[in-house]
């Protein structure tokens, strides 16, 4: 692919602009994206994602709409508790929930998936108590979950750190399975999923994550939601090709898909997984979609973008469209729409009530977590602490400590 | 008892962990049919194949960063990092993420990865292949950080670094790899646990506390001191995190006088932290100030004067003349 770009010998470098990928990508977002549900709610046909798409049947379509808005609905509350002081941030995913229920959907049990921050509506489709996800927003625990129960690992702060540990990890699939054959085991196969942005796309992480990933042929799916907006950066500041056509450069396949459209997120990601269960290696999908909202509570939109820009995504939310295709389908009525709506303010309370209750740790549980096995300075200052502790014991029960 | 080089020591060691656990592999640059740059993992990929003993893209985040995954995976991956100075494309992996996933995990997470660091100078080389970056890792908690100084310790500590739960940081004294020693590889006897400092030659007027490739040059002064009619305690410190205390405050409690030396420079490393915890834990039985022998706060200099930079043995002497003056 790459040959016919090269500078012959002898040439004068006139002509190569327009040869490069930088000059020669498109500025058409949509040249080369795979959609199928369209913002009207129309369904239109794609010569090898289709046949994914026919493959669901309308249980499935309402289930992508219920979890969509029922984690649009969590975005809400986590950020109404945030804006009353109960988190000291929160991450709000609102315009991402189709980029995040339809690949998280496409994922099998046995699969791992390395999320970074904001994949709440991934956590979700792994069946992660949603209100676990605000410990770590509350301050009670820099985890929260326990990973090896629904394969969801903890969220990474430090960005594109997981897509090297997704790597890895992929790397031990490959391990165990070739083990497992050699045992004639017929258990399912298993793929990584590691979610980044367009943000992290620019982090020497998933460089190295994609060098791995291809030299040893690794199962896993690079899962990029380009949202737009690192914080305040534009994405056209981390990258001037689309991101999806860097996986040419390492040598897989790059897809970049409607992040908005929830029916061909979920057909390239369940074709991308395939490939990698398989055994033909890694995909980079980019989900092409929009955060709507600021990058974190702490946040101020408009002193970097224009309204107009939220305005005109807005138009194409995912849900709004998923919702037309099913009423114009007949496969959802006002009654479905209404128990949603209902489940979501159940989940809200849940969230709600469960965050409240939440107290937090005591500190001898961050002595007990630095390491696995005994440690003499942990213990000598946990030791410490807890004399120094017991100091103020009989000073609280005079009444003098405060 | 085999005698072999501390380098074939570290090769034997990995070869039996390979051998005895299925869920160990090496990873790391040119570990494969090189045999790593000093030759460390000469002949293992021959034997235990190219998925247990892993030739990596040239890449030390992606190393840690995929042993890291792996080890989520039930592995337990030892990877080499090709010198010291080479290792800060991986630091931010190993700080905040290996030396934290057990943490914030609640626990629930282990990560018993081994990262094999040459580390030291000595050996003339150029920029960046002389480097004592311990103190770097040991300010870190969630690691473990050892170095042995002898072939014997080499050979089982490797395997005791990889049995660890915990993230190991395992430095290699690169000058002493040809040194030779007796191994005894049915049993570690009193290198039984890695964490231990080992007092080498026992003294009643100071102590000298030393670990890694300084270990013999405390051995040589300790030696001509004795010539002056000084009796020299020497300890092999062999854990710098945690570092055992206890073993180094009973010694400094009998001889009242403690030299610390390392590579590494003086400044917020090893030594002042072993004297700040040596003047809280006996302050009341030293003769004479803790005294630090060891690099310059300068970026490690150029091969024709780090003869200059290093703590040889007329340091140490010098030392210990001060402490036993004062």
């Amino acid at each position: 692919m790459g040959a016919p770009q090269l500078p012959t010998p002898g040439i004068n470098g006139t002509g190569l602009e327009q040869q490069s990928p930088a000059g020669g990508a498109s500025n058409d977002p949509a040249a080369d994206m795979i959609q199928l549900l369209g913002p009207d709610g129309k369904l239109g046909t794609d010569p090898i994602f289709s046949d994914y798409a026919k493959r669901l049947d309308p249980e499935q379509l309402r289930g992508f709409y219920a979890d969509m808005a029922k984690v649009r609905r969590f975005d809400q509350e986590a950020t109404a508790l945030q804006r009353q002081g109960e988190l000291a941030l929160w991450v709000p995913l609102t315009g991402q929930e189709a980029a995040q229920i339809g690949s998280g959907r496409a994922t099998q049990r046995q699969d791992y998936i390395f999320p970074t921050y904001r994949e709440h509506g991934v956590a979700l489709t792994r069946h992660v108590d949603l209100a676990e996800l605000l410990k770590l927003f509350r301050g009670i625990s820099n985890g929260g979950w326990d990973p090896t129960e629904n394969n969801f690992h903890l969220y990474t702060l430090v960005l594109a750190a997981q897509t090297l540990h997704s790597v890895g990890y992929a790397m031990g699939i490959q391990r165990d399975q070739k083990l497992a054959e050699a045992h004639g085991s017929n258990d399912p196969k298993a793929a990584v999923v590691a979610y980044f942005g367009d943000g992290a796309s620019s982090e020497g992480d998933v460089h190295e994550s994609m060098v791995f990933a291809a030299s040893y042929n690794a199962p896993v799916v690079f899962f990029c939601q380009n949202n737009h907006w690192a914080i305040s950066v534009p994405t056209e500041v981390q990258t001037k090709v689309p991101l999806f056509n860097r996986a040419k450069g390492y040598g897989f396949p790059g897809i970049r898909v409607d992040g908005n459209d929830v029916i061909a997120v979920h057909a390239v990601t369940e074709w991308a997984l395939e490939h990698a269960r398989e055994g033909r290696g890694p995909v980079l999908i980019e989900a092409y979609t929009y955060r709507v909202g600021a990058h974190t509570t702490a946040d101020d939109p408009t002193k970097y973008r224009e309204s107009a820009e939220e305005i005109s995504w807005r138009g194409k939310d995912p849900l709004d469209r998923l919702e037309k295709y099913l009423r114009s389908e007949g496969l959802a009525d006002d009654a479905f729409f209404e128990q949603v709506r209902v489940d979501g303010d159940k989940l809200a309370a849940h969230v709600r009530s469960t965050t409240q209750s939440l107290q937090g740790p005591d500190i001898r549980e961050s002595f007990a977590g630095v390491y696995a096995e005994p440690h003499p300075l942990v213990a000598e200052e946990l030791a410490w602490f807890e004399e120094y502790s017991a100091g103020f014991e009989g000073a609280e029960a005079e009444g003098t400590g405060n | 008892m085999t005698t072999m080089t501390i380098a074939k020591a570290i090769n034997e060691g990995l070869r039996a962990t390979l051998t005895n656990n299925p869920k160990s592999l090496l990873m790391g640059e040119d570990i494969g049919p090189l045999g790593g740059v000093y030759r460390v993992t000469d002949g293992l990929v021959r034997e235990f194949g190219a998925d247990r003993v892993v030739d990596t893209p040239l890449a030390e985040s992606g190393i840690v960063g995929t042993a890291i995954g792996l080890a989520l995976r039930g592995y337990r991956p030892v990877c080499e990092i090709q010198f010291d100075g080479f290792v800060f494309p991986g630091f931010n992996q190993i700080t905040t993420q290996l030396a934290k996933m057990h943490s914030r995990s609640g626990g629930k997470l282990t990560v018993p990865v081994v990262i094999r660091i040459p580390y030291g100078g000595g050996i003339g080389s150029i920029e960046h292949h002389s480097e004592s970056p311990e103190a770097l890792f040991a300010h870190t908690a969630g690691l473990r950080i050892i170095t042995p100084s002898n072939a014997h310790d080499a050979y089982w500590m490797i395997q005791q670094a990889v049995d660890c739960t915990d993230p190991v940081i395992f430095f290699e004294p690169k000058r002493r790899y040809w040194l030779k020693g007796e191994v005894d590889t049915e049993n570690p006897g009193p290198a039984s646990d890695p964490f231990q400092a080992h007092v080498l030659r026992e003294g009643s007027d100071a102590t000298i506390v030393a670990y890694g490739p300084l270990v013999p040059v405390a051995l040589a002064a300790a030696a001509a001191a004795e010539e002056d009619g000084r009796s020299i305690e020497v300890i092999d410190l062999r854990s710098i995190s945690p570092i055992d205390f206890d073993t180094v405050t009973a010694s400094v409690k009998k001889t009242g006088r403690l030299i610390v030396a390392h590579e590494a420079p003086t400044f917020g490393g090893i030594g002042g932290e072993i004297s700040a915890r040596i003047s809280e834990r006996a302050f009341l039985h030293l003769e004479a100030p803790v005294i630090r022998v060891g690099g310059f706060h300068m970026p490690y200099p150029v091969a024709k004067v780090e003869e200059d930079y290093l703590p040889d043995i007329d340091k140490i002497l010098e030392a210990l003349d001060h402490s036993l003056s004062y």
